[in-house]
């Protein structure tokens, strides 16, 4: 019987590797895994590379895994919002290595690596300094760039509900970058607020079917997200 | 001088939308601009985190942390509104599908560049976001700003001077003093004075020859 269901943050957390790309969901706080980050805290690996689209707030989740010293590269589209405080700190005395990607580039290099595609043109950047060292080719009279795609190691994510084929859905706005992150990642891992029986979620609403995930822990995140 | 306050700017953009767009708005003004689209005009809203039919804020007690913009505030969702991933989200940007993104802007230039999302190529730490990807990818791109720095600098200018989000890409720049057209071969060309408002006051405020037709 397959079971991806696993029933302690040990087991989910269970062969990350130091030197690990890891992808994080998230939008701002929402659909962002904040106890599978604690869970990463926890179980110590290191010279990480994270990809994520804000770089942390406060001291808590991503930010406190930054200021333990164990992201070695950040890669993400804003790093910096009101409460960025330990990512600004360790970026200007050089302690963590920066990658702005405009956020669609971000979000397609990943679905691309989840698809098998190596790289691929945008026109977003084009004509700009993160164009720089870029490869750029005209089609159809518009000047493209190369982006490559972006596979991790391994993506925590966020999701509403889940099952022991690992399928998920989400919540409203909370699906964000999960989705594409957990097709990029050799190892999914899923938190959700609540687990189905097989065969409750409908199949028609299947936001990421069960092939792209490798773990699901149940998490009650409380009253204020039920 | 008398000119726009920013709900006035904001009230202007939204007069020139029509119904059936689909429109982006960036954070700040651009974001108010929505409180002005009457209702029985049917404007969809897309939020680059995953959204389409955006509705506005929700009254403080019916408020869903699930539910934000691309600003992280809490929104709502209209009736016929979606949700959907980042990459489906981008690539409605990417894909030439939004009729109209308005943003915020520190310059745009009478070539029809923009700059609004790093002062200096060695920031301390730049943060894009999705501006690259609206610039580059929307049908049209206005802007909607104040017309100088609060010191006065300009922001209406010949030549960016920091670094661009995206080269040629604004046709229509609404400020506190009035609506200029950008028209490619030409500049900027005044299509509406704010409440008064002279030609030479908002030539005198820019830094880039402005044309009357």
């Amino acid at each position: 019987m397959i079971n991806k269901i696993v029933q302690s943050m040990a087991d989910a957390m269970a062969g990350i590797k130091d030197g690990s790309t890891v992808l994080i969901g998230g939008f701002g706080a929402v659909g962002q895994p904040d106890q599978l980050i604690e869970g990463l805290i926890e179980q110590g690996a290191k010279n990480l590379t994270c990809v994520a689209n804000n770089a942390g707030n406060g001291r808590v989740g991503l930010a406190r895994l930054m200021e333990l010293g164990r992201v070695r590269k950040i890669i993400c589209s804003f790093p910096r919002s009101a409460g960025s405080v330990v990512f600004e700190e360790l970026y200007r005395q050089g302690k963590i290595e920066l990658e702005i990607v405009p956020q669609g580039t971000m979000a397609e290099r990943m679905r691309a690596a989840g698809a098998g595609v190596p790289a691929f043109f945008t026109a977003t950047s084009v004509g700009t300094i993160l164009a720089n060292g870029k490869e750029q080719r005209e089609f159809n009279g518009r000047a493209y760039v190369m982006e490559h795609a972006l596979k991790a190691d391994v993506a925590l994510v966020e999701a509403w509900e889940g099952d022991r084929w690992g399928n998920l859905t989400y919540r409203s706005s909370g699906r964000n970058f999960n989705p594409v992150m957990a097709m990029a990642a050799d190892m999914t891992i899923a938190q959700v607020s609540h687990i189905r029986a097989l065969g409750e979620i409908v199949p028609e609403n299947v936001h990421t079917p069960g092939i792209f995930v490798k773990r699901v822990l149940h998490i009650d995140r409380g009253p204020e997200w039920a | 001088m008398q000119g726009f306050d920013r709900k006035q700017m904001a009230a202007r953009v939204a007069e020139d939308i029509p119904e059936g767009w689909f429109v982006n708005l960036g954070i700040g003004i651009p974001t108010m601009i929505a409180n002005y689209v009457p209702l029985e005009r049917e404007v969809i809203l897309h939020s680059e985190n995953g959204i389409l039919g955006m509705g506005p804020a929700p009254a403080p007690d019916k408020v869903d942390p699930w539910l934000v913009n691309a600003g992280k505030q809490a929104v709502t969702l209209r009736p016929g509104g979606s949700y959907f991933h980042h990459a489906d989200s981008f690539a409605m940007i990417r894909g030439g599908h939004i009729d109209l993104c308005v943003l915020g802007a520190f310059e745009v230039a009478a070539n029809g560049d923009i700059a609004n999302w790093a002062t200096s190529e060695n920031d301390s730490a730049p943060a894009v976001g999705g501006a690259m990807d609206l610039g580059a990818g929307a049908k049209r791109l206005w802007v909607v700003m104040e017309h100088t720095t609060k010191d006065g600098g300009h922001k209406i200018v010949e030549r960016c001077t920091y670094p661009l989000t995206t080269p040629g890409a604004v046709s229509r720049v609404y400020t506190n003093l009035g609506v200029l057209d950008v028209v490619q071969g030409k500049g900027f060309v005044v299509r509406d004075l704010a409440p008064g408002v002279s030609f030479e006051q908002i030539q005198a405020a820019s830094g880039a020859k402005l044309h009357t037709n």
